[in-house]
């Protein structure tokens, strides 16, 4: 049996639903799990977690928990000190920069963001996209210990019944860099990595000001973020951290609403592997209509406040 | 101080990517290159911390030599000397192997500063500028957006998930780079011609075996075909069918 050692992060005592389906991801793929956790609040985040597939919790504990490095190395002995065969963490900012340290500690090679995970004979075979989706590679490893981290929104999170054994492992190594302080996000925003549903906005929404309608459009949806296209984050209307596609984030959402988005290669890089896909666009011939799965020939200006009032009305139904 | 900005030949990302007949790796005949979008802000980063704090700037690659292209627009970028790590087989080289020869070669340069960019976007790992880091016992910060350096410090901030972070690091540090952290410049005729006298060195790399094996790659499976449900605000009834009764969405 192989047992992998899964990095959990929670907030506010309880985990991420990214941290869960990589949970799920390695329970689906037959291999046991040990979570590992740290911050304030991870023993209570640690609790449930037997639920969601794993059978151990392991909370990192000590005063260099706002160090990546100090962190990584406490991880790296985890894995060893349970014997584990491998780390795995979501594609997080902080999954991915650890699951990479954490990798080198154990001397071996990381597939990151990986989009499906199998079981076959006793190795672990994964699915993983290279230039941001344009080709999808299988690949299986010959390290010493398996390390991947898991795409949000692609593996179903594992529901089950059981208690977790929690335990204590103190963070000794010392630490070379550390976070001194954050700056948060307002809370109701999702991350478009994130996000079950992403209303992107491109050129075509012709100003900055006129992302109020992206904004109306995923708030009635509710469980959505706004994306972008380059050509608005470089124009300055949207911050970077909306961008999809090749340069930007790589997303993968039960739904997809591009508006006023013409569906470059780099764009559609980042985002055609989400489930259902809606393009808005005054050009009948825009690319974006070859990926999408429902489109509406339009002005954006006209579409989008009408599509904001019919979701809201089928929201209030439910 | 002793600056390095590694950097990578990656295809461009408008490339037409095509596969081997035997999905066994991608059709490199005729296949256009380009530095990867987020060494550019590496390079650029580099440079502007050369002209704060003095020192010198090292382009490094593991790349083929004909990387050498790529390495001289560092070079007319500011870069004062460029070493190419030659392997023909760069692209294929697991995030691992590329750490450690990396590794190796930052070892022998003396360097202090290390910047990268914080994903090539070919292989899409974001994986080689902290396993790097942690091969040498460094500090490392990925993704930065906004910096500061002195000699022996550092402050950096990163946006993640749920916000800003500012984190301290101590030199000698990698500092992985993302978007808006810098605007890369643009190489002048000036620097162009100062480019050819640089010197720009090819080294063997340090011997690192490979421990991803490539079952498979090919393109990804076609989307079915989609439709245009009508035009204008009055399709929006029919999407909304369509979300809520053939794609259950909604
Ligand atoms: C190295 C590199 C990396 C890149 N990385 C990325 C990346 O990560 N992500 C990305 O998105 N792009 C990326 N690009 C840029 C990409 O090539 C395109 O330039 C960009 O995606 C175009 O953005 P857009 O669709 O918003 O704008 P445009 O291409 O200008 O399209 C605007 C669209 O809006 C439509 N429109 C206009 N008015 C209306 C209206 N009233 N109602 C409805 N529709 C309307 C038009 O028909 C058009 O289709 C990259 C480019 C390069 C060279």
């Amino acid at each position: 049996m192989t047992t992998l050692v899964v990095f959990v992060e929670h907030s506010g005592g309880n985990a991420r639903r990214g941290s869960l389906e990589a949970l799920g991801a390695a329970r689906a793929a037959g291999c046991d799990c040990i979570a590992v956790l740290t911050g304030a609040d991870a023993a209570q985040a640690a609790q449930t977690l037997g639920n969601s597939g794993a059978a151990k919790a392991v909370v990192l504990t000590g005063p260099a928990e706002h160090s990546a490095d100090a962190v990584a190395s406490a991880m790296a002995e985890v894995v060893s000190a349970q014997g584990a065969d491998g780390f795995m963490a979501a594609s997080t900012h902080h999954g991915q920069d650890l699951a990479a340290r954490v990798a080198a500690h154990l001397d071996s090679v990381l597939f990151s963001d990986c989009t499906g995970l199998t079981q076959e004979g006793d190795s672990l075979s994964v699915q993983r996209s290279w230039l941001a989706g344009k080709a999808i590679a299988q690949l299986t490893s010959a390290a010493p210990a398996f390390c991947c981290t898991t795409r949000l929104n692609v593996f179903e999170i594992f529901e089950g019944e059981s208690s977790v054994e929690v335990s204590e492992h103190a963070i000794s190594a010392e630490a070379k860099a550390r976070v001194v302080s954050i700056e948060a996000k307002g809370e109701t925003k999702l991350d478009v990595k994130e996000a079950p549903v992403v209303v992107s906005g491109g050129r075509g929404m012709k100003e900055a000001e006129h992302f109020a309608l992206i904004e109306d459009l995923a708030a009635a949806f509710g469980d959505a973020a706004v994306g972008a296209s380059r050509a608005v984050v470089d124009a300055g209307w949207r911050p970077h951290s909306e961008q999809v596609g090749q340069t930007g984030k790589v997303v993968a959402p039960q739904l997809y609403v591009a508006v006023g988005i013409s569906g470059a290669i780099q764009h559609l890089a980042g985002m055609r592997t989400s489930g259902t896909i809606v393009a808005i666009n005054k050009d009948a011939d825009a690319p974006i209509f070859k990926v999408a799965d429902y489109g509406i020939v339009g002005d954006a200006f006209e579409v989008v406040p009408a599509l904001a009032e019919a979701v809201r009305a089928v929201k209030a139904e439910a | 101080m002793n600056i390095i900005a590694c950097v990578k030949r990656v295809p461009t990302t408008d490339a037409d990517v095509r596969f081997k007949a035997d999905s066994s790796g991608l059709e490199t005949d005729g296949l256009p290159y380009m530095i990867s979008f987020y060494d550019e802000i590496a390079l650029e980063q580099a440079v502007l911390t050369k002209e704060a704090l003095g020192g010198e700037v090292t382009a490094l690659t593991l790349g083929p030599a004909s990387g050498s292209k790529e390495l001289r627009e560092c070079l007319a970028k500011g870069a004062d000397k460029a070493v190419i790590l030659t392997d023909d087989e760069w692209m294929s080289c697991d995030c691992r192997a590329t750490a450690k020869r990396l590794a190796a070669a930052i070892g022998e340069l003396d360097a202090k500063l290390v910047f990268m960019g914080r994903v090539a976007t070919d292989r899409d790992n974001a994986a080689v500028g902290p396993m790097c880091a942690t091969y040498l016992g460094w500090a490392c910060v990925s993704g930065v957006i906004e910096m500061e350096c002195g000699e022996d410090k550092g402050t950096a901030k990163v946006e993640t998930e749920d916000g800003i972070e500012t984190v301290e690091f101590s030199l000698p540090a990698i500092i992985t780079c993302n978007k808006g952290l810098n605007t890369p410049r643009y190489a002048g005729l000036k620097g162009i011609m100062a480019a050819k006298k640089k010197p720009l060195e090819e080294q063997a790399p340090a011997a690192a075996d490979g421990q991803a094996v490539l079952s498979t790659v090919s393109a990804p499976p076609a989307r079915p075909e989609g439709r245009i449900v009508g035009t204008g605000a009055e399709a929006v009834p029919a999407l909304i069918d369509a979300l809520r009764n053939e794609a259950q969405v909604l």
